[in-house]
């Protein structure tokens, strides 16, 4: 699965992307990747500790922490959007 | 036929010319409502750089125009939104809506703007002239805008508009 960050989520973890193999152990929705991400160093934990003011996407659609995450996904992290 | 057009990019846009390529030959359009929006400048802010989401924009502009077409009886429907480096005075959206007559041109126009504001994955990072770069807060204003669509007086609107057809 691949996770996408934009924005100041992109900045504070310092990367575009992750791709990982496969699904982490125990995640199954969205909440818990958050959770697994805390984890995963300084600047995840920094994002999501404003969980809150965090949007998802899963395949490119809008979701919530309580959708359910596939294998083969396209996840992606961002703040509220602000164009126009 | 409903002429749609959808661009994602990063150079500027001739509003005039895209007016022209959708009422060409198209004596059935009786109204056009062109919105652009604009980079603004203050003292502070002396650039902005607009990010995006690749292919998720598309989807998503894609399924606004969609919606507006299902909802108002259009002709045409064109959107284009730059990102990348600006400047104030900069074009950064087009909306332009036809129609045969003008209350679906104006709502649907607008419509569209209040949605892209909130559905669309852009955004915006300030550069102050101390160069110290910002990324711009979301406004709650916005959203209420876009949800005023969803309430009864949104959809009187277009049931309105829907059944004057």
């Amino acid at each position: 699965m691949k996770i996408l960050y934009f924005a100041w989520v992109r900045t504070t973890i310092g990367k575009g992307a992750d791709e990982l193999d496969h699904k982490p152990e125990g995640v199954e929705r969205v909440s818990d990747l958050f959770d697994w991400l805390s984890q995963q160093g300084d600047g995840y934990r920094q994002v999501i500790d404003k969980r809150t003011r965090l949007r998802v996407a899963i395949n490119q659609n809008f979701a919530t922490p309580d959708d359910l995450i596939n294998d083969g996904d396209e996840i992606a992290l961002f703040p509220p959007v602000t164009g126009g | 036929m409903i002429f749609k057009r959808l661009s994602v990019q990063e150079n500027d846009f001739d509003p005039s010319a895209e007016v022209k390529a959708m009422t060409t030959g198209r004596p059935d359009i009786g109204a056009v409502c062109q919105f652009t929006g604009l980079m603004r400048g203050d003292r502070d802010t002396v650039a902005m750089t607009l990010e995006h989401y690749p292919g998720m924009t598309e989807k998503q502009l894609r399924t606004l125009m969609d919606d507006a077409c299902a909802r108002w009886p259009l002709t045409g429907c064109c959107l284009i939104h730059r990102y990348g480096r600006l400047i104030p005075g900069d074009q950064i959206v087009l909306v332009i809506t036809t129609s045969p007559h003008r209350d679906a041109a104006f709502d649907s126009c607008h419509f569209l703007m209040d949605w892209l504001k909130t559905q669309a994955p852009f955004w915006k990072c300030e550069e102050t002239s101390q160069g110290d770069k910002k990324w711009v807060e979301s406004r709650d204003t916005d959203t209420a805008a876009a949800r005023h669509w969803d309430t009864q007086d949104g959809k009187r609107a277009t049931r309105r508009l829907l059944g004057s057809r």
